[in-house]
């Protein structure tokens, strides 16, 4: 049994420890919006926050995720900049299929709180772990652009 | 303006079927329903009725399985509160259609989108017309009968409310929502009489009163937003992957490595000592060919998917691979190019090729290769099913539900009345998820397991290592020019395994549906050509992949009018505009393309002033011909596919090391009239990214029966630092009366040869290879 703190919450999770916190948080917990992809950590469709690092949860197993605060994409509207970005994406139009954008959301969310003005440099470096099938990277970087162009989104 | 609410149908539930909606309760009688004359055909899937010789020719939607509908009764429920629900029947994979074809309905029925919700179709082509969501169809084929469908039920609540006031129906007018009494200005809203409206008959089809398109207030105005949206942000919108049903198991499956490979023997002691392991199951191959049937294998059902993963890689199996164990990609390449140097199945003959040829000042001559490809949907497939008295219910993501329901009922030899199948959303689709192999699977795990929920999850290695695969080409291209430049004779050899290999293993030639991508129908004005298509042999299964064979042929013919122009000393552009040719409108039966993508030639011929005003549009908009720095050149290309004309400008930087990056792309498209222009312009930039992947990185390449690739560390798509710094779409406006493009697969092809020509402008080196990877750092 191990205990996770995931979106503020406190739960048990009866799963061998080795599990990685994406199917502890997909198969047992039920918060789907955490996507499978590869696996191996290579599309980051499985983001989530770990004490507010961007972290692949696929390559996480629940022990190294137990006594940290996780938060999944079902988590992130509550913060300011998570909700700013959750906007931001639905405004520009940013998905098509959506599958990848949980992952897409919480990598955003996490670069924009460490650097509230990034530059296209900063974007790609931040956003690369991340794949779109769909190809929907040119949106993606109009809208962390149009959070970083509010005042007071990010900060 | 705000997205619907509640818009995407839970899991477990069905609300577009079952559930007491108001005009659902409505007489039968008065249906309007359109042709439905192939359903049931075990190749029909897919296939346009051209293919089936011995029907007579129907084309556009009146060729596909099951027809269309325009029944408001299928399609359209209003609550006393007055919620207007409206059902999407068609398979939502990123392409927008989940809001573009109820916005549609909306518009016509004057409802007020916010209080519009959605409600996904379960499988059933007989209530709703044809549900294959593939060949870039569902606008095109299903504008008009979503138009009636509003147009029908907004007469209806008219006619209620014109009873009710005891006053003639040509008083009243829907707006908003509600409908109004002009001279009275009395009101009613569309709660209200939703009672009175469902008791009505359905009128007519030809009494209906279609918008004038100057009043439309959601088609083509690009104003509303994803509908499924604020969901996809929020991580509540459910994916195939995502079902989730009390007492579900999970499963993998070892799949044969090899195709037509099946199990000697296993052992799954191991396996079953892992925890949480619950089953091991056989399941039975079906013998090549492939078809849409699972492929057989061992599976390991557990607890939950982390188990199962575990288990697998637990258990012990022995493959008889078969006969494809020898299949091998470099050696099929040096197979497939000694067939390209042979004559071949003559497909179109026009002139006297070879006098042409023998007369011609000058002749350029070049072989292009285009490898398999894997569509590697971010949501691999992903399906659950379970059985409850004699009825299986699944859920997944799936493009053709309608055949997924009637292969379950057959491979459990159950009546397709008691199989439903549910429609979530798709993590991407591209074609994979057009075949219901995966859903069969969990349908006989479910089965295995006493009808108890399954679902079967399949990891990346498996999508890469057991999908039906683009197809893998060779294009052989010679031409003749005159002193003047001029060419004067065109030969084609296109060499690739059948996407019908998959369902008859004798097939060697690709079918006209590929041919028709380009091989045979250019439209030069070159007075004499041949295509010619030699056999090959597939040793893996062949599938559709988004834009299917104009990836191959397109890239060769795009590329191959770059290279003359090179020969003949002119700009592309010009070169290109002048091989179109002058405005005329060609029957493509002319050009040996007996298919035109299914639909009737005379209503969409092949329009050169269409395709020259796209090539004019983006050469324009991109400043073509504009004086650029060392290590930067444009190139361009135009393609039409899917009664849609599309032409792209590539602008390209190579760096001394050989690097590649893209500064801009400009995209010209004429799909006639857009719908949901921002949709239009989203799936544009998309297929421009895919199309920048697939080019520069792509490849499932196959050792010893074996694909070679794992994972996306191996199978790399393009990510975000390499992509098109700014992809810019043009649309040419078009008449909501004429007939409509396809949209989701015509951005794909122009890129590819689009982008290596520009290669060649900044570089001089000419990539004939794909994918290009690190042939510019040679």
């Amino acid at each position: 049994m191990v205990t996770l703190n995931v979106n503020g919450k406190t739960q048990q999770v009866d799963v061998a420890p080795d599990t990685p916190l994406l199917w502890a948080l997909r198969d047992v917990l039920g918060l789907t919006g955490t996507k499978f992809g590869c696996g191996i950590a290579l599309c980051g469709a499985c983001t989530v926050h770990l004490d507010g690092q961007p972290t692949r949860s696929c390559v996480t197993p629940i022990s190294a995720a137990a006594q940290r605060k996780i938060t999944t994409v079902e988590g992130i509207g509550a913060d300011r900049v998570g909700k700013a970005v959750q906007t931001a994406w639905v405004e520009v139009g940013v998905p098509q299929c959506g599958y990848c954008q949980a992952g897409q959301v919480m990598s955003a969310t996490a670069l924009l709180k460490q650097n509230p003005k990034p530059t296209d440099a900063d974007i790609d470096a931040a956003m690369s772990g991340n794949i779109c099938r769909c190809g929907t990277y040119s949106r993606i970087r109009a809208a962390i652009q149009r959070v970083a162009g509010q005042k007071g989104a990010t900060q | 303006m705000s997205a619907p609410h509640d818009s995407m149908t839970s899991a477990p539930s069905d609300a577009s079927s079952d559930s007491p909606l108001l005009l659902a309760n409505v007489s039968r009688r008065g249906f309007l329903i359109g042709a439905s004359a192939f359903g049931g055909l075990v190749l029909a899937v897919g296939f346009p009725a051209a293919l089936r010789a011995a029907d007579a020719p129907k084309y556009g939607r009146d060729g596909m399985p099951d027809g269309w509908t325009d029944n408001p009764l299928a399609f359209v429920a209003i609550g006393e509160d007055g919620t207007v629900t409206i059902v999407c029947h068609r398979s939502e994979m990123g392409q927008g259609v989940r809001t573009g074809m109820p916005m549609i309905v909306a518009d016509e029925l004057e409802a007020d989108w916010k209080r519009v919700r959605i409600a996904q179709a379960p499988g059933d082509q007989k209530r709703f017309g044809n549900q294959d969501t593939d060949g870039s169809r569902s606008t095109r084929h299903f504008f008009e009968p979503m138009r009636r469908c509003g147009a029908a039920a907004r007469t209806m609540l008219e006619t209620a409310a014109a009873t009710r006031w005891n006053v003639p129906v040509g008083e009243v007018e829907a707006r908003n929502h509600e409908v109004v009494h002009r001279q009275s200005g009395r009101r009613l809203g569309y709660g209200a009489l939703a009672k009175d409206a469902a008791k009505l008959p359905v009128p007519p089809r030809d009494t209906l009163r279609l918008k004038d398109p100057s009043r439309f207030r959601y088609i083509g105005k690009g104003e509303l937003k994803l509908a499924d949206g604020p969901n996809i942000v929020s991580g509540k919108a459910q994916y195939g992957i995502d079902t989730r049903l009390p007492g579900m198991l999970y499963a993998v499956v070892a799949r044969p490595p090899v195709y037509g490979g099946k199990v000697a023997k296993y052992d799954a002691a191991e396996a079953l000592k892992v925890p949480g392991v619950v089953r091991v199951v056989e399941i039975e191959q079906s013998p090549p060919p492939a078809e849409f049937n699972p492929l057989g294998g061992v599976a390991v059902v557990a607890r939950n998917t982390w188990a199962a993963i575990k288990g697998r890689q637990a258990l012990k199996i022995e493959w008889n691979d078969g006969p494809n164990a020898g299949y091998d990609s470099t050696a099929f390449k040096a197979t497939l190019e000694e067939a390209a140097r042979k004559p071949g199945k003559v497909v179109r003959n026009d002139g006297d090729v070879d006098g042409a040829m023998a007369s011609a000042a000058r002749r350029v001559e070049a072989e292009y290769y285009i490898p398999h490809l894997a569509h590697a949907t971010m949501e691999p497939p992903a399906a659950t099913a379970r059985i409850v008295q004699g009825k299986c219910e699944a859920w997944g993501c799936i493009q053709s539900p309608q055949a997924a329901r009637d292969r379950i009922a057959k491979r459990l030899g159950m009546s397709a009345d008691n199989v439903k199948v549910n429609v979530t959303l798709l993590g991407g689709g591209f074609g994979r998820k057009s075949k219901p192999d995966f859903m069969i699977e969990a349908a006989v795990l479910s089965k295995a397991m006493s009808g108890a929920p399954v679902k079967v999850t399949w990891t990346r290695e498996d999508d890469l290592h057991n999908s039906y695969y683009h197809t893998v080409s060779v294009e052989h291209l010679e031409a003749g020019l005159d002193a003047g430049g001029k060419p004067v004779a065109w030969l084609h050899r296109t060499v690739a395994p059948t996407i019908m290999s998959t369902f008859n293993p004798e097939a060697r030639n690709e079918a006209p549906f590929e041919l028709g991508m380009n091989a045979v129908n250019v439209p030069f004005a070159i007075p004499n050509v041949r295509v010619e298509n030699p056999e090959a042999t597939a040793h893996t299964r062949i599938g559709w992949f988004r834009s299917v064979s104009n990836i191959p042929h397109a890239f060769a013919v795009q590329s191959f009018v770059a290279e003359l122009a090179a020969a003949a000393g002119r700009d592309p552009k010009d070169f290109l505009l002048e091989l179109i040719g002058p405005a005329r409108r060609i029957d493509p039966r002319t050009l040996g393309d007996t298919w035109n993508h299914g639909e009737d030639p005379e209503q969409y011929p092949l329009d050169t002033g269409r395709m020259r005003r796209v090539v004019e549009t983006a050469a324009r908009e991109a400043g073509w011909g504009k004086t650029l720095p060392k290590g930067r050149g444009q190139g361009i290309a135009v393609v039409y596919s899917f009664v849609t004309y599309v032409a792209a400008v590539v602008e390209v930087l190579v760096n001394d090391k050989g690097e590649l990056a893209i500064p801009r792309v400009d995209v010209a498209v004429d799909c006639g009239a857009q719908i949901n222009p921002d949709r239009v312009r989203s799936q544009l930039a998309g297929a421009c990214t895919m199309g920048v992947s697939l080019a520069t990185k792509e490849e499932i390449s196959f050792k010893a029966g074996r694909v070679e690739q794992d994972n996306y560390n191996a199978y790399e798509i393009m990510r975000t630092d390499a992509s098109p710094r700014e992809i810019r779409v043009h649309l040419i406006p078009g008449d909501f009366n004429a007939p409509l493009g396809g949209v989701g697969e015509p951005g794909v092809p122009p890129i590819a040869p689009a982008l290596c020509n520009a290669i060649f402008a900044a570089t001089g080196k000419r990539i004939r290879r794909l994918p290009i990877r690190d042939q510019l750092k040679a």
